[in-house]
Formats: structure tokens, sequence, C-alpha cells
């Protein structure tokens, strides 16, 4: 097996069995990364020089026996995560110069285990889109197939471990930004419940919606991966105190009498026919296994994305007012003050990020703010109870993750209402609050990849997991490899 | 629905952004197409309901009065566009 | 026509906490700028702030001690404008439900008589940084911003429009200031800026219901400037409307230099805050366990302490009032009563020579170099006629001076009352001797001339001498 063909906990054996080293397992992934960049284009700024001296410290710890789970392991995370002294852009081009003088709590927890950064992955411009095609450093392509996207927003961090140019990354999901592009790509992608890692040092997109969450090969990583991030952080407000389990102990528990929801909402006429056969198998495997279904329902998917992209783009509208030019990042050369203002914040953002800060802007503005605003925070309450309710009669709920596998390069550019409406199966969960991730669950007739989405209880990522797990057990979907 | 162009205008100056003609009616008209889609939430009776700011409930997070060492004044200003000694320069502000 | 001021004050009383509302830097005042800051209060991007526990804290005694009502869920909001001195585009703050709400508080005005002023609400909030323009900014064409002082905790007082003068604004004002540095939440400075005032002013004619428009005057930051901005706004406004012109609603800034308001050009743009929710905080509940517990801790406070002195000291309302000023002063007079139970005495003397020796070396009572029971101590040796009132004042100076004892100055210099009936005959004896003159002159029925062989007497003795025994002694001899 390649090195970078490995799992977390594949390379994890091998360092501690010292059949090879860190140095070695990052100098091997940064080759290929060189080697498949310029087909995939998943990375901001790679990290070489570091990563090799991060790699050099994890082979002492690995020596003197003091190590864990993801020493020395090479790792990549999407450019919104500050990291210190790593320029940090978000994709954008207001940020292009950005030196953080701090980092994000979630990679400052996997640094201290000993992880090695490659590098900062590609992402829609702040975080903002399904594509990735509104990053202001280039597009990233979907590794199996390079005339479609990755998904996004963390499509960079998705075609990275499809392409096998980091053993894991980290990503964050606003409305599907995880899940989407690792079913586009076909790894696993993990959404904790909102509150479970701490957002500190995340770049904010929408503060109520954003959460930090692992993309891995297997469900295994995930796990552990999740394990590392999760927990109370004293320096956000909305990081819940409540313990951490051990997410890989319960792994292989299996899912018999295991009661899985089918929200009659989300198997719509206009899915895509593979998408469809894709769950119609996933659920014959589930009951295969002994798990039960229930025909239940979540009566106001309908009205997700509108709520969404109302309550999102009013808090993106507040998050971005901090772009200003005074401080930090892109200045533009100007005569006084307001114009220093507008033609700075102009020409640093894209026209994704414009679009969104002038419709929250439009949303929270005197006159509009209960019309949009209020109402939209109301059906959010619904959107919740209607999950509330479902739980009560179901321990997960499996549904696909997006209505078609991945589309074109290009595709839906000019349309941003069709490309919002992508996300529909995964904004509710956002909504929420709860916790969901994607598994690979098939392909399309045209090769690409399909994901199903697990829904899970609010902190009970544990049973997703544990589901997902025994999915992955029983099927083989996971195991294949995109060839660049 | 439509944005009319001076919606659009006003909301830009609001959002401290410069748009060309072009983009004007290029937002009015994608705005107005999301915010005629976002209409649909007019017809869901949502009286008496509570709004929510967050899914998770969560109240009460502090922190204690305690100071702590701040970062230094060059990782301060280290990003800043200009600066003027121990400030952040920016053009004249009228008061 | 005559015309009817109407005024309503927000007031902004920076807290007296180690650390700022949303982070660990410090709230210390002087710095060189931009070294009391972090990610968190320069709004570096990922940056999210977290309520310092104390701020509520001052908040909630505030709220009790205005009389306001403690709200039991209240949120933060987000106030969106662009300014350079707002490092994340927004000041977090509190819209809807703030943390206190409907208090009052009474005023004495005209004749003592009490007014009732209604307080609206009390938010948390924080402070912006501060912009310095020209040549103390390093460069003369431009501003220079500063965030030290961004995030630090503020508390937004704003009372009802129920001031009708300038003389209440300033009595409201006064009242408020008393009561934030009685407990302990403000230092009250208000030339560094930690207690400050907008007024919202208006006027209409006298016997009319409908409010004129108001002007907000922002910038004044002393007792004087309140009076001073006030009443030019008051003035400036009729003219306007005398001159067929009309007042319209702008803010305005108050130069103390000339003493006059002027529209504000930074904020002519129509506002719209955009205010919503801070996802990034979570709300506050505030039990009535909380309450409770804030409200059995509440310091005495003046105006209660002002009733207990008149009660149960005997107190004038005059002596109560000014013993009241400040908490420091009023524990001081506590402290003297304690070792000597002449409360009137103690507050004469509090009220008279300490606080005209504090007056004049610019000292603050806290600081007073004879402590309360050391002032007991010269009280009581006046009691017991040791010294003299007199000669009290001399010893009082020279305690301010050396901080000695009073008992210690006494010996030392030897000032002990002379009461010795016999020594202070003797010393009658020679001035009538070698006054005869005068002494005829008293026996002519002159008896004015009493008071220049008292002058002696006391010269003699180096005013040591108990007066009312040479008063005795004097008449006796006199008369022959």
């Amino acid at each position: 097996m390649s090195i970078f063909d490995m799992t977390i906990h594949e390379l994890h054996a091998a360092l501690q069995g010292k059949q090879i080293s860190s140095l070695e397992a990052t100098s091997a992934m940064l080759e290929r990364i060189e080697a498949v960049e310029p087909h995939i284009g998943s990375f901001i700024t790679v990290t070489a020089e570091q990563a090799l001296a991060t790699a050099k410290t994890a082979d002492q710890l690995i020596a003197s026996g003091e190590c864990d789970l993801l020493t020395g392991i090479p790792l990549a995370i999407k450019d919104i995560f500050l990291t210190e002294g790593v320029r940090t852009t978000c994709g954008s081009r207001i940020l292009h110069n950005f030196i953080p003088p701090y980092s994000a709590t979630s990679w400052e927890k996997l640094r201290d285990q000993g992880a090695v950064l490659l590098g900062k992955l590609n992402q829609d411009e702040f975080a903002m889109g399904s594509s990735n095609e509104s990053s202001a450093y280039g597009i990233t392509r979907n590794p199996w197939d390079r005339t479609c996207i990755p998904g996004g927003s963390s499509g960079g961090s998705a075609a990275a471990v499809a392409a096998r140019e980091a053993v894991a990354t980290l990503g964050t999901d606003t409305g599907g930004s995880i899940r989407q592009p690792a079913s586009h790509c076909g790894c696993v992608g993990l959404k904790p419940t909102y509150g479970r890692v701490s957002r500190y040092g995340v770049i904010a997109y929408a503060s109520s919606l954003d959460q930090v969450g692992p993309l891995t090969r297997d469900v295994a990583d995930c796990a552990a991966m999740l394990r590392a991030l999760a927990g109370h952080d004293p320096k956000d407000s909305t990081s819940v105190d409540t313990p951490v389990p051990d997410y890989s102990a319960s792994l292989s528990q299996g899912v018999k009498g295991l009661r899985i929801g089918l929200p009659k909402e989300y198997f719509i006429d206009g899915l895509d026919p593979d998408v469809q056969k894709a769950m119609d198998d996933a659920i014959d495997t589930y009951r295969r296994l002994g798990a039960e279904f229930v025909d239940i329902s979540l009566p106001h998917t309908d009205y997700a994305v509108a709520t969404y992209y109302l309550i999102a783009t009013a808090e993106a509208s507040s998050n971005l007012a901090r772009y200003d030019g005074v401080r930090f990042g892109h200045r533009a050369e100007a005569d006084g003050l307001l114009e220093m203002y507008t033609k700075s914040r102009s020409e640093g953002f894209g026209s994704e990020v414009k679009r969104r800060i002038m419709l929250g802007t439009y949303a929270l503005s005197s006159g509009y703010y209960d019309a949009y605003y209020v109402k939209a925070q109301k059906v959010r309450t619904l959107i919740m109870n209607d999950f509330i309710s479902a739980f009560a009669n179901v321990d997960v709920m499996l549904t696909p993750v997006a209505p078609t596998p991945a589309f074109k390069i290009g595709e839906k550019i000019d349309d941003p209402l069709q490309m919002y409406l992508s996300d529909i199966f995964t904004i509710p969960v956002n909504l929420a609050g709860t916790c969901a991730m994607s598994i690979p669950a098939g392909f399309s007739v045209a090769g690409l990849p399909i994901g199903l989405q697990l829904i899970g209880k609010p902190f009970d990522e544990e049973t997703i997991l544990r589901a997902g797990f025994a999915f992955e057990q029983a099927t083989e979907w996971h195991t294949r490899k995109a060839t660049i | 629905m439509r944005m009319t162009v001076t919606e659009v205008e006003y909301v830009a100056r609001l959002a401290r952004l410069e748009l060309t003609p072009a983009e004007k009616e290029l937002f009015a008209g994608q705005m107005g197409a999301i915010l005629g889609y976002v209409e649909k939430l007019k017809g869901l009776d949502t009286e008496g309901i509570t709004p929510t700011s967050h899914a998770v409930p969560m109240e009460n997070s502090f922190r204690e009065d305690v100071a702590f060492s701040s970062i230094s004044l060059e990782n301060a200003l280290a990003n800043a566009p200009d600066r003027a000694g121990s400030f952040f320069a920016v053009p004249k502000v009228i008061e | 026509m005559k015309y009817q001021p109407v005024i309503g004050l927000e007031v902004h009383v920076q807290l007296l906490t180690d650390s700022k509302i949303f982070c660990g830097c410090s709230t210390k005042f002087g710095s060189e700028p931009n070294t009391q800051t972090c990610p968190v209060c320069l709004g570096l991007p990922g940056a999210l702030p977290v309520l310092n526990k104390k701020v509520v804290e001052f908040a909630i005694k505030a709220g009790l001690s205005t009389n306001c009502s403690i709200t039991q869920r209240s949120i933060f909001a987000r106030k969106n404008y662009f300014y350079p001195d707002l490092p994340k585009g927004y000041q977090i703050s509190q819209f809807e439900n703030p943390i206190c709400q409907r208090g009052w508080l009474d005023i004495a005005v005209d004749g003592g008589e009490l007014k009732r002023i209604g307080i609206t609400r009390i938010h948390m909030e924080e402070d912006a940084g501060k912009l310095v323009h020209g040549e103390l900014s390093g460069s003369s064409d431009g501003s220079g911003v500063d965030l030290n002082r961004a995030c630090t905790p503020l508390l937004e007082v704003v009372s009802e429009p129920d001031l009708r003068s300038s003389d209440e604004a300033v009595i409201y004002l006064k009242r408020l200031h008393q009561i934030v540095t009685w407990l302990g939440i403000c230092d009250g400075n208000m030339e560094e800026g930690s207690f400050r005032c907008d007024a919202n002013v208006s006027v209409m004619p006298v016997g009319s219901d409908t409010l004129g428009t108001r002007a907000e005057i922002k910038n004044i930051n002393s007792f004087k400037f309140v009076k001073q901005a006030i009443e030019y706004e008051i003035q400036r406004q009729i003219d306007q409307i005398e001159d067929g012109g009309k007042v319209v609603q702008e803010t305005r800034l108050f130069d103390p230099n000339s003493g006059t308001t002027r529209s504000m050009r930074s904020k002519e743009e129509a506002h719209d805050y955009r205010y919503f929710p801070d996802p990034d905080l979570v709300p506050l509940v505030i039990s009535d366990e909380w309450v409770e517990r804030s409200r059995q801790a509440l310091p005495e406070l003046p105006e209660q302490r002002r009733q207990r002195f008149m009660d149960e000291l005997g107190l004038p309302l005059y002596d109560a009032e000014v013993l009241t000023a400040n908490r420091a002063l009023a524990d001081y007079f506590e402290a003297g009563i304690a070792a000597y139970s002449n409360a009137k005495a103690v507050a004469n003397w509090i009220m008279g020579e300490i606080t005209r020796a504090l007056n004049d070396s610019g000292t603050a009572i806290e600081a007073c170099p004879i402590t309360p029971g050391e002032l007991a101590a010269l009280l009581k040796l006046i009691d017991n006629g040791t010294i003299s009132g007199k000669m009290a004042k001399i010893v009082f100076d020279e305690m301010w001076c050396s901080g000695k004892t009073p008992q210690a100055i006494v010996e030392d210099k030897g000032l002990v009352q002379l009461s010795d009936s016999n020594a202070i005959e003797n010393i009658i004896d020679e001035i009538m001797a070698a006054n005869a003159g005068q002494v005829n002159e008293y026996r002519g029925g002159k008896e004015k001339v009493f008071g220049f062989f008292v002058g002696q007497v006391m010269k003699a003795s180096r005013g040591r001498a108990n007066p009312s025994v040479v008063n005795e002694l004097l008449l006796d001899k006199l008369r022959g």
C-alpha cells in the first residue's frame, strides 16, 4: 500500500511499528501534493518546510514512546482556520496578506497531539458556496471527474482526502459545507452538534450555524478525529461543557434494533435516480444488519433553504464588517475614509460574498427586520421542533446528502438560487443544530461518488458513527480510489 | 419579485460596498429572485412562535474578571496596512 | 413666547473591572497605544467574545441602586456601523431586553423639593477605541487608531426626558455619579472619560404637550460643561424657532473651548444600525436568588445613610448631605464617631478643618494623613480640657504635617492648657500692673477694653491659658 493511501489508524500503526517514520510519510505526502495539485487545486498554501520540521519532532516523540494517535500524521486544514504565523486567506482576496498572530483552538488540539500540517486548503470564499468556485485562489476539481466541482465550501478538504494529498482534513459546515463535498468526493465527513467543537479562531461565516468537523477516509478515523477536536473551550461562549465520549470504543456495537427514520420530505420525485438507487441499496444493507426503518416526517423541510439564506446572510453581513482595511487585510488606495472602506471591501470581496452581505444587510435593515430576519428565526424554531418530534421515535435518520452527484464546473455559477437549492438536504441539520455525517454509499452511472447522510440526535455523534461504521464494514464503497 | 436599483444602492452603502452599474443591475435581479423565493415563509403561520437564535439551548457563559497579558504591540500591528508609531493609521476622520 | 426645555441624559459609566468586558485585556488607563489588545478586542477574524461576570454583577448593583427591575433573561445585540475606532464593524450592546429597566432617582430641586426622574433602562456594552488626529497620531494628514479602550465595559444609563432645566440635569447627573462611585463600580473620573454624558435636548412652548425635535449633544465631560452645553443648546433651538426656522434631529458635538455645539459631519448619515441578537453570546439568565444575593450585598446607599445620620445622630440635613457626598467621607465620619461619640463635633471638624486641609493639599479623603481615631483623640483632648479649641487647630495642623498623634504633639510642644487659677491670676496681676490706664478705662465703664486684657493674657501664656478660666478671673479682678 502506498503511504498516501493509508488511514490515520494504519499510518499510526506503521509509525509505532517503526515501519516508517513521520518524516518519510510527510515527504511522501508532499511529493504526492506536488504531483497532484496541478490537476486538482486542493491547496491554497503548502507548508512544506514547517511540515518536515514538525515531522522530525514527531519522530523523536514516537521514538521516546510518548505519542498520541495523531503524532506524526500529515493533515491539512481548510484555510478558514487561523494558523499562527501561516497565512490564512479564507479563500478571499481581502485576506491575501493576513498572517494570524494566533491559532484556532481546533487546530491547536491536533497540533498539540503532534499532528503535521501539510498546508491550508482551498474553499469557497468565506465558506460561501457549494462548489468551491468562489475561491479567490482558483477552483478545485473533483478527483473523480475533473470537469466536476468537488462540492463546497470545504471542497479542498474533501478533494485532498479523495486525491490522497492528506491523510485527513478539517472543514467547516454551515449549511452542508463538510457533508456535501464529502459526498461528492467519496469520503467521510462529519458535522458535529453545534457547540461540540470550539469555533474560536475559525473565521466566522454564520455564527449560529458554523461547526468544525473532520473529513476522513473511513469512519474509524472520523471517530478518532472528533474525539481529538471535541470539548468545551472557555474562549467560545457557545461551546458546550458536556462530556466527550470515546467514540472509537462503541464503533463496533452494530445496528441491530437501531431505529432509523426515513423522512419522506427527503425522498422526493426530483431525486437523481442514481442517488435514489444508492439510498435503496443502503436501506437494504441496514435491514440485513438488523436495523428497523420508520417512516417519519419533517414537515417544514421545504422552508429550510429560505430560512437559512436569511439567517446565514444576516449574520454574515455583520461578521464580515470587520474586513475594513483598518487593522489587517487588503486596503485600497483611496481618498478619504469612506472611499477607503468601500474600495477596500469592493476590491477584496468576490461576487458571491458581496451578494450575501447585501442580502443579509437587507434582511436586517430598518423596516425589513421583522418580516425577514425575525420571521426566519421563528421558522427555525419550527424546523427544530420537527427534528425533536421525529427523534422521539427514531435513533438516527437516513437521507441523501445532495439531490444529485457532483455537477459540472460552471453549471450553476450564474444562478445563485439553483446553487442554494442544492443544499436542501444538509441545511435543515444546521438550522436544528444537530449532528450529521456523510459516508460513501455508491457511485453514479457516470462514476461519481454518492454519499448517504446519517443524522443524529443533538450530542449523539456516537450513534451515527456506530451506524456509519456498521455500514462501512458491510460495504466497500469507501475503499475505492479516484485515479488521477 | 424584483429589487430596485435604489434599494441595492441603499444596502450597498450600508454595507460599504461600491458596485458598478452592471453589478447593481445584476444584483437587483439575483437578489430579487432570492427574495422572491424566501417569500414562501410569509405563508407560514408563526403566530406565538419564539424565534430561535441558537438551536442548542445555552445560557450564562462567563469568564472571571482576571486580566492576562495582551499580545505584543508588534503582533497587534503586524497586519496593519498602515501604521503611525503605535497607532493604526487611517485617512483623516472628520467628526 | 416662553419655552420649556425637555432634557434626557444618556450616561456612559465605565466599570472598574480589571479586565475588559469580552476579553482578558487590562482596562488600565493611559498606556502606550495598542499595548492592551488581543485578537478579541482587535476584532481579528475568528476571535469570539466571552462575557466578564463582574460586569453583570456591577450592572445588577447599579440597577438595584436606581430602583430598576432586573431583567430575568437578557441578551446582547450587535449594533452595526462602520467607524475606525470600532474594530468589528459592530458594537456589542444590548437592545431588546437590557439588564435593568424602569428605575428612578429622586433629586432635590428648588427649595429641597424632591422630583422623581425616571430611568428608562441600563444596559451593558463595550466601549470603542480612541481616534487621535493630526500630529498626535504621528501623521499630519491622517488619524490614528488606539484600541486599548476598545471592549472596555460600560453601562449606559438612559433617563426619561423628565429633566426641565440645565440645573436639574446637573443635579441628576451628580446624584448618579455619587451612586456609581459609592458602589465602587466606577471611578467617576470625568476627565479620563470614565463617566460621560450625552444630552438629548429639545424645547417646546410652555403649556404645550408635544415634545419638540431633539438634538443629541455628545462629548460633555464635566458637570460644568453639562450646564453650559445644555444652556447653549436650549438658546440655540429657541433662536432657531424664533427666527422662523426648524430644529432638525441631529447629533451635535459640544466644544468646551467655545462653549458651543456644532453639527457632527460624521454622524450625518441616516442611522440604520441593524440591531440583532449576537449569535456569539448566549442569553444571560439572572435568577431571583442572584438578584437577592446582590441586594443583600449592597452597601448602605447614600440616601439611606444620610437619613440615618439625621435620625440616629441628630445631624442637620446639611451636615448629613455633606458627609454622605461620597462613601469614603461617610466611612471616615463613622469611624470617627465610633471613637468619639459627639457626632456634631466630629461632623464640624470633618466639614471644617479636614475638608479645608484636603482641599488645600489636593488630597482625597482616602489618603487623609489624619486617621479618624487620631481626630477623635484630638477632640477628647479638647473635651477634657487638656487643650483649648483654638490650640486644637494648631495641634491639628501639626498632626497633618508630621503625622504624629495629638498627645505626642501636646507633650512635645508643652501645649497643655493652663487651667491653674493661681498661675493665671499671677499673669493677670502682672498685666493689670503694666496697663493701669486700661484698667481705669474699664472701670470707668469702657467695657470694650476687656478683649484687650484677654488677648494680653493669652499672649503671655502662649495661648495655653484656659479661656473660660481667664474670663472668670479677669472679670473678677477688673471689677476690683
